[in-house]
């Protein structure tokens, strides 16, 4: 089983790279972008498939060490 | 004096540290990561700045599972005394031993260069021998020294007096380079026994190097 996991910084942390990413695309000329959004993909190979068991984990490792939830969500997909 | 400084792989100013408390006239020993206790009859243990683990994940996210940090978190929860600089601070916060969390600059930038700090509080170790609204001069070194925490955990950190330090610039007025919440340098925990901040007093020892302001704040630990 693969888990794909999403991380960003929260709603309200100032993403400053998100930022800088959407003022050069305004330059770009590319138009109508709201916001943009910074993060980082961490895909796990996992040799099991127990879906339950697997969320388990991967939560445990995002809270443990995957994520710093002071500042940053974390969402996960499994896909077998 | 007998203080332990931290070594991890990537760690960078371990020797700086030593050389600081050494002219101080402490007695120091660099401990590698992999140990599982430290030196008895220590009375600091310094988490020195560097770059853990390359940053690589987060700045101080893989250093908070060596073994050295589980001994440093029993030293810490039973009172005693620790310093977390620039990385160190990363480490800290990362391990739960100091609130907040330590971002990106807002300007992407590292930044290095001297920097001025103002003493927000004293009542505690680490500042005792400065008096509040003081300016030092210290060097700043890091990418990821912007300082996070949500509007709760702010307002405790003043109601106890655990803000210390705040970028200002020579006269005292807040001058931010980071995007820090607040423009904090550094912080304390509740307890004041845990000290953190993002710039270097250690590097900041001798006049002929730009300050000697340093001397001042790590003074503070001599008399504990």
């Amino acid at each position: 089983m693969t888990a794909i996991v999403n991380i960003s910084l929260k709603n309200g942390v100032l993403d400053s790279q998100g930022k800088a990413v959407h003022h050069a695309l305004d330059s770009l000329h590319f138009e109508g972008i709201k916001d943009v959004r910074v993060g980082k993909q961490i895909i796990l190979k996992i040799d099991s498939d127990d879906h339950d068991k697997v969320r388990a984990d991967v939560t445990q490792m995002c809270e443990d060490l995957l994520a710093n939830t002071v500042i940053e969500d974390y969402d996960i997909e499994l896909i077998k | 004096m007998k203080v332990a400084v931290l070594q991890f792989p990537g760690t960078n100013c371990e020797y700086d540290t030593v050389y600081a408390f050494e002219k101080l006239g402490a007695i120091t020993q660099v401990i590698w990561h992999k140990e599982e206790s430290l030196p008895e009859d220590i009375d600091l243990v310094v988490v020195a700045g560097g770059f853990s683990y390359g940053d690589y994940l987060r700045s101080g996210a893989i250093a908070k599972f060596s073994p050295i940090m589980k001994a440093v978190k029993k030293y810490a929860n039973n009172g005693g005394k620790v310093l977390g600089i620039c990385n160190g601070f990363q480490v800290l916060t990362e391990s739960g031993l100091l609130p907040g969390a330590l971002k990106r600059n807002e300007s992407l930038h590292f930044i290095s260069r001297h920097h001025n700090l103002k003493v927000v509080a004293n009542d505690n170790t680490f500042l005792e021998k400065l008096s509040v609204n003081d300016v030092v001069n210290v060097p700043i070194a890091h990418h990821d020294g912007n300082y996070y925490i949500d509007a709760t955990g702010l307002k405790e950190l003043y109601a106890n007096n655990q803000v210390l330090l705040k970028y200002t610039d020579a006269s005292g007025e807040i001058s931010n380079p980071n995007g820090s919440v607040d423009s904090i340098a550094g912080i304390c925990n509740k307890e004041k026994n845990v000290f953190g901040l993002m710039p270097h007093p250690e590097r900041a020892m001798e006049t002929l190097l730009g300050s000697d302001d340093g001397v001042k704040m790590l003074e503070g630990f001599l008399s504990a």
